[in-house]
């Protein structure tokens, strides 16, 4: 073998080894990698696998009824057919679906382009409506359509690629006695991202179709409500069909809601609401010679001892079912416009009224806990100081009178006169340091000026004036005023040049020492005008603090949530707020004088018939003057015994007239309904059950009569036959003929 | 010089010696090698038949469609590799030209409509009744045995080119490019840009075994290296092979693409753990989520269902299938022998490296079979031809106990 031979034959067997090495080392390279993926770091992808192939089903949750006092369901469930539309599958078709879209827009009655508008996603170049959820998910096109409308789709699958028709729960308000109650029970709407960031926080299932509880009780109560879907977890193969079932969890209905609502009682409020707006509506204002307007109003009644709402009514109102299956832009826009008086509002807990003279329980509560006495005052005609004139109403004047014939006839001056004086005592115009403003403290005391807590959601607080308010309020507005009062209000001198005139005026007024608080502030504001602003709710909720015996209660329509099955989930207990600080004999007085009121007073009219020897009724009128608008009507009372339950019933009436007149009328009628005295049978203890309604085992709810009409009131001569509205507990002991009237004074 | 007396003789030689040659040989037979290569097939056909028996758009709803076609490719193969390895080589010698030209006519007959697209590549040529072929896949055949031919052909000068001070000269070199070159030009065109990577990297692994000097490879590396950047820099290479390449290293750089593949194989051997998820049983596979999963990305399924220790033993298989191939050539004592040998192992060794490097993510994508285990029946024809062909150099090249000089 020449050298040469041998140099390659080395040569090539070097390269051989150095061959074997090579291979070793790559077969080792892909072990070390094989083993980097399956051990060192195998975990991870078992997770993400696990997300890759297993695609979470859930199966909606019933959720929860409404229920009235008695278990009648005020909001329940309705199964409704919805077609939906993947839109995948849709827009993958040959012509991009467009056929398939005119085929269904023919079949629901619409146009191709109002469908594709729906299932297109949304963006922010993109107008409403589009799709806010998943692309994956089936777009829902059309809730709750016809049978006929869904068989033409399932029937023709071939026809309708990727359009579904399907089973789905709508809310439905079933309406006992046509009641409306929109205010109460809210509405729902589709989670927003940060209401699905929230649950997938706190390892809840919800999705982006998923409704949830936006206003009202549906809001506040939302959590038990809606229950928790069930979750079945399935192994798909690429194309999304199922394998297995890795996981599976039933769904939990969601629990009943028992409100303290009665569906006769806020259905008679309702009627009696409307009829003390068409009866403003008839009647002519005074102050501008005009029909009033009756723009708004709001009416409520509480359970005395117990804060529960048993009717809450608000006008204008809407139609709750406009919410069902999404509400349309239009709808949305008349809910919320200004035309047409933001019916979406509740006046009764997020409007705010001047509550006039009813406040005067409030001032004498003040005044008497002051070291007042109830002596002897002057109803003047009118209260004269530093050049200014405070007149009482109509220029009324009954001389020297008590002070619970001051309350009873409202007279104004005798309060005037009181509220000067504390003014005065304060300090006047340079106050003290520490003034005591009994009247304002006596408000807040009473929880005006701050949320009655009541469970819905986005109550207004009202607002108390005093001394400090004034400053801050001054504060914050002082360079707006002084702005104003140089430039005036050019934009409203065209239409009302008055106005404008007088708002610079108060601009200028405001600007130089809006800060002060004057004597015609604290004047004023002992008859609950001026400044301050009150919700029915807060002024119902004063009286059932003077009717129970000075408990401040927490107003609550919540009262007991019950299982599907029929098992208490939550008491929901009255809750008191506060002890008022009055004394048992401020109480005493005020009740005296308020029962005085309803007999011989200024709102005996609205209790004309009335069994006040049975169930002797209290009342407070008030007519609020308000710049610029007509009088605002307010009306309070609350009847009942010392044992049996007592009922407040607050009325107010925007420019509405006066508190006799427009509301006094209705307050008296939902007053002798919630006693029976309607229906000619007089009860001390109501008409209205007092125990929960029981929910079956089974999930039945009660069987409960038919309610459809109110019941009738029987002729005046014959008791009636039966009250159809089923009350349990209306068979009364000891019925007296409502004739007896004043038998105290 | 170094020659076992059964080499050199034609088919009619020696017909004395007939019967103990026959006994030597079969001593002489190598077992390990075709039992390796029928391990990894019934292993493949496991795989084959785990990954395919859901995919009834395929299958045609028969869940063992694949198995049977699986088997029947190996039992061919198989076929193949004995006729093979009892060819003198002589036979085998003479064929390599025969066999070169027609592999180039299968080539161009995929360039023509005879040919059909799969996966963006022109590669098959449709026989019928169901049955195709993949005449790349026999281009590496014949490109290992023309190189093995061409380097060691007798020079003009009637002087091996063991005698030169070059072992392997210029003119030879210039003559490999083109019996590699030819059909790997074609190939590239098809596209079919793995099997033009076999090919090249074949070629690389015969010059280099066959001896050529450092600076001549040297030379050549640098001018593959060029060729390479001037293909992706002058857009000579198809997009989809370009992010392909692209692909492995950033997967979401083509994600619904190449990128969703690799991302694919790589949950689905992640997720299959130390033992896997049990043979039938791994999720990904029976979702189907791993795209090619019986051909290119059949290590998934080994993977996720039989854990990293399925995965090693099949690398092992490899491992002893290669260090075999090796083992071979090493005690092989001629030229050609060798080459086929040397060839046979780096065409075997670059594809398993190069599929099941893509696999988990270190290679990138190409459309690679794993020899043996992959479903496919060109390649599984081609692999046992190439193992016939080593187990022929066994019988015939390689040197008994004992050397004469």
């Amino acid at each position: 073998m020449t050298s040469a031979q041998s140099r390659l034959a080395d040569r090539r067997r070097t390269r051989l080894m150095v061959l074997r090495v090579l291979v070793l080392a790559l077969l080792a390279t892909l072990v070390g990698r094989l083993w980097y993926l399956q051990v060192r770091t195998g975990q991870t992808f078992r997770d993400a696998a696990a997300a890759n192939d297993v695609r979470t089903v859930v199966t909606p949750a019933v959720r929860g009824d409404i229920l009235d006092d008695q278990g009648r369901p005020l909001v329940d469930n309705r199964s409704a057919l919805t077609l939906s539309v993947d839109r995948n599958t849709l827009l993958g078709g040959r012509d991009h679906g467009a056929a398939t879209l005119a085929r269904l827009a023919s079949v629901l009655g619409t146009t191709p382009q109002a469908i594709s508008d729906q299932i297109r996603t949304c963006a922010p170049n993109i107008p409403k409506p589009c799709w806010n959820g998943s692309p994956l998910q089936p777009i829902p096109v059309a809730r709750n359509v016809s049978v006929q409308q869904a068989l033409a789709v399932s029937e023709q699958h071939d026809l309708f690629p990727g359009v579904l028709a399907g089973p789905d729960t709508i809310r439905r308000f079933p309406a006992p006695y046509s009641l409306n109650a929109a205010h109460i029970l809210g509405y729902l709407s589709p989670a927003t991202e940060k209401e699905l960031g929230a649950a997938a926080a706190k390892g809840e299932v919800m999705q982006r179709s998923d409704l949830v509880g936006r206003a009202g009780l549906e809001a506040t109560y939302d959590s038990y409500l809606r229950g928790k879907p069930g979750v079945t977890q399935v192994a798909v193969d690429i194309v999304g069909h199922a394998q297995s079932t890795v996981a599976d969890t039933a769904p939990v209905d969601g629990d009943h809601l028992v409100t303290s609502i009665d569906a006769r009682i806020q259905a008679i409020t309702e009627k009696e609401l409307a009829a003390a707006v068409a009866r403003a509506r008839s009647q002519t204002s005074p102050t501008n010679g005009k029909p009033y307007v009756a723009d708004s109003a709001a009416a409520v009644v509480l359970e005395a001892r117990t804060g529960r709402v048993v009717a809450m009514a608000s006008t204008p109102t809407y139609d709750p079912n406009v919410w069902t299956g999404g509400i349309s832009q239009a709808d949305y826009a008349a809910l919320t416009g200004e035309s047409a008086g933001t019916p979406l509002l509740s006046r009764a807990y997020q409007g705010q009224f001047a509550p006039g003279s009813t406040f005067k329980a409030v001032t004498t509560a003040a005044m008497l806990q002051d070291g007042f006495g109830t002596g002897t005052y002057d109803c003047s005609p009118s209260f004269s100081y530093g050049g200014q004139s405070f007149t009482n109403f109509e220029g009324e004047a009954f001389g020297p009178i008590s002070l619970k014939r001051a309350i009873e006839v409202s007279c104004d001056t005798v309060f005037y006169r009181v509220a000067f004086d504390m003014w005065q005592r304060d300090g006047g115009m340079k106050p003290v340091a520490h003034p005591a403003e009994p009247i304002a403290t006596m408000a807040h005391a009473f929880g005006l000026g701050a949320r009655t807590g009541i469970d819905l959601p986005g109550e207004a607080a009202g607002d108390i004036q005093d001394r400090a308010e004034k400053q801050a309020t001054w504060n914050k507005m002082h360079g707006i005023w002084c702005k104003r009062a140089k430039d005036g209000y050019p934009e409203l001198a065209g239409p009302d040049p008055e106005r404008a005139k007088y708002l610079q005026a108060i601009a200028k007024e405001n600007c130089v020492d809006g800060n002060q608080y004057k004597p015609g502030d604290a004047v004023i504001s002992a008859i609950g005008q001026g400044g301050d602003l009150v919700t029915p709710l807060q002024l119902a909720r004063v009286y059932a603090a003077i009717a129970n015996g000075g408990s401040l209660m927490q107003p609550q329509i919540g009262r007991a949530l019950v299982s599907p099955d029929g098992k208490l989930v939550k008491d929901l207990a009255p809750i008191v707020t506060r002890k008022l600080p009055v004394s048992g004999s401020t109480l005493g007085f005020l009740k005296d004088a308020l029962h005085g009121t309803a007999v011989e007073g200024t709102a005996a009219p609205a209790f004309a018939g009335w069994p006040q020897n049975v169930i002797p009724a209290y009342a407070k009128t008030g007519t609020a003057e308000v710049y610029g608008k007509q009088t605002t009507s307010c009306f309070v009372a609350f009847a009942g015994t010392e044992t049996g339950p007592r009922y407040v019933v607050a009325m107010m009436v925007s420019q509405g007239g006066t508190g006799v007149g427009t509301s006094g009328p209705s307050v008296g009628n939902i007053l002798k309904a919630l006693f029976g005295v309607d229906m000619g049978k007089p009860d001390p203890n109501g008409t209205l059950p007092t125990a929960l309604p029981a929910i079956r085992p089974d999930g039945l709810l009660p069987a409960l009569p038919p309610a459809t009409t109110l019941p009738t009131p029987p002729p005046p001569p014959a008791p009636g036959t039966g009250d159809s509205g089923g009350s349990g507990t209306s068979q009364q002991t000891a019925a007296s003929p409502p004739s007896a009237k004043k038998p105290t004074t | 010089m170094t020659l076992n007396p059964a080499v050199n003789k034609g088919p009619a030689a020696m017909p004395v010696a007939e019967t103990r040659r026959r006994s030597s040989r079969l001593r002489r037979f190598d077992w390990v090698l075709p039992g390796t290569a029928l391990a990894l097939s019934v292993y493949g056909a496991v795989l084959v038949w785990s990954a395919t028996r859901g995919r009834t758009s395929l299958t045609g709803g028969d869940p063992q469609f694949f198995l049977k076609r699986h088997l029947m490719n190996l039992v061919i193969g198989l076929v193949l590799m004995a006729g093979t390895s009892v060819l003198s080589y002589a036979w085998v010698r003479a064929c390599a030209p025969v066999f070169s030209v027609l592999s180039l006519f299968g080539l161009l007959a995929v360039l023509t409509p005879l040919g059909t697209t799969i996966n963006g590549a022109h590669s098959w040529i449709v026989l019928g009744g169901g049955f195709s072929i993949q005449p790349a896949e026999f281009a590496k055949v014949a490109v290992v045995l023309g190189l093995a031919v061409v380097l060691t052909l007798k020079s003009s000068t009637g002087v091996l080119s063991e005698h030169v001070a070059e072992a392997v000269p210029p003119r030879r070199i210039a003559a490999a490019a083109v019996v590699a070159g030819v059909p790997t030009g074609i190939i590239m065109l098809l596209p079919d840009l793995g099997s033009a990577m076999v090919i090249m990297v074949a070629t690389a692994g015969l010059l280099v075994f066959a001896g050529t000097s450092g600076k001549w490879l040297a030379l050549l590396g640098v001018g593959a290296a060029t060729a390479a950047v001037a293909a992706t820099q002058l857009h000579l290479l198809a997009q989809h092979q370009v992010n392909r390449f692209a692909a492995f290293a950033d997967p979401h750089l083509d994600p619904q693409g190449v990128g969703y593949n690799t991302a694919q194989a790589r949950l689905a051997i992640g997720s299959g753990g130390v033992l896997g998820k049990g043979l039938f049983n791994g999720t990904q596979t029976n979702g189907r989520y791993v795209p090619e999963q019986q051909t290119d990305f059949v290590f998934t399924v080994a993977g996720e269902e039989l854990g990293f220790v399925g995965g090693v033993v099949l690398i092992a298989l490899f491992a002893v299938l290669l260090l075999r191939g090796i083992a071979i050539a090493r005690q092989c004592d001629d030229l050609f022998g060798m080459l086929v040998c040397a060839g046979v192992v780096s065409w075997f060794a670059f594809e398993t490296f190069e599929n099941i490097g893509m696999t988990l993510g270190i290679m990138p994508v190409a459309g690679i079979p794993l020899p043996f285990v992959s479903y496919g029946g060109s390649s599984m024809f081609a692999s046992f031809i190439a193992i016939g062909l080593v187990e022929n150099v066994r019988l015939r090249a390689t040197r008994p106990a004992v050397t004469l000089d």
